[in-house]
């Protein structure tokens, strides 16, 4: 069991990093394009817009807890 | 040579030399303190490894629909490429320490130093994994970096004709100074990876939910000067505000 905990672990470290809201509001950006691609509406600006809000949040996060 | 395979070989290239490095500091340090057979055959056994990783996945890749593999690939670039940011972005504007080669490699040496002698098959066991895990994990990334750019834009092998001339630059330094290359602009190099795989990160996850770039490949170097910019702007903002806030 604690070797699959490890394992798991490390998979978390290694994909999602020190900051799992970054993998979440990613995840929620892309499925947005998706949805909005599937209904026939131009959505390849969405993510420019939204990655640069993620990481400013990211950032202030990382500092508060610093 | 396209705009989108100049890009893949350089992010291959750079991220692997980033990796090679940090794997480089640590084979020293097992190589010095606890003999270079232990040190060479902690390297061998984890370059085997990685190259059944590679093996096994490589092909795997190749068959899975392109839409869907630059979905899933472009979402765990990104996420992968903002960590990068992250880290170097916090480095760049004073928040974080930046990576010193040269205190982890004095620390990865008194520590190996310091333990205890295990001897197994003629092979110092601590020197054997310590080289082991460090190859192995920088190496994972390097190989994940390779598989799935590579997958991506449709050529694995020029994704790792990028990671082999790192190596071979890296290797061929480490070789010729014995010595962990601490004069390499680590965070610059950071920096750049992290532009590039989010750039990358962006522009596939944008094409696999379906939706169309204006200008098809060449918004590639639109979103990548969109990024590099914001990237250079929060450095700059936090840099600024970090100096604000200690006292004259």
């Amino acid at each position: 069991m604690n070797r699959l905990a490890a394992f798991g672990r490390f998979w978390w470290d290694f994909v999602i990093g020190d900051d799992w809201l970054v993998a979440a509001l990613v995840a929620a950006a892309i499925a947005a394009t998706a949805a909005l691609a599937a209904a026939g509406v131009a959505a390849w600006w969405l993510l420019p817009v939204a990655v640069p809000l993620v990481l400013w949040l990211s950032l202030r996060r990382a500092i508060r807890s610093a | 040579m396209s705009t989108g395979n100049t890009f893949l070989v350089l992010s291959a290239f750079l991220a692997s030399g980033v990796e090679f490095v940090e794997a480089l500091t640590i084979v020293l340090a097992a190589g010095l303190a606890r003999g270079w057979r232990s040190s060479l055959a902690g390297l061998g056994v984890a370059t085997l490894v990685l190259a059944v990783v590679v093996v096994a996945l490589g092909p795997a890749l190749t068959v899975i629909p392109l839409q869907g593999l630059r979905l899933v690939v472009g979402g765990l670039l990104l996420v992968f490429g903002l960590q990068w940011l992250r880290k170097a972005i916090l480095r760049a504007s004073g928040y974080k320490a930046l990576h010193d080669e040269d205190a982890i490699f004095a620390r990865e040496l008194a520590d190996a130093q310091g333990a205890a002698h295990l001897e197994r098959a003629g092979v110092d066991w601590y020197g054997f994994t310590l080289s082991f895990k460090g190859v192995l994990l920088e190496g994972l990334e390097v190989v994940f970096i390779v598989l799935t750019f590579g997958s991506a834009q449709g050529s694995i092998p020029l994704a790792a004709a990028g990671a082999a001339a790192a190596l071979v630059l890296v290797a061929g330094v480490g070789v010729a100074v014995r010595a962990p290359l601490a004069r390499v602009p680590e965070n610059a190099m950071k920096f750049a990876v992290g532009v590039m795989l989010t750039t990358f990160g962006i522009f596939w996850s944008v094409e696999g939910a379906g939706a169309d770039w204006p200008g098809s490949d060449a918004a590639l170097l639109g979103v990548l000067a969109f990024v590099a910019l914001f990237s250079f702007a929060l450095v700059r903002l936090l840099r600024r505000e970090r100096l604000e806030a200690v006292p004259a």
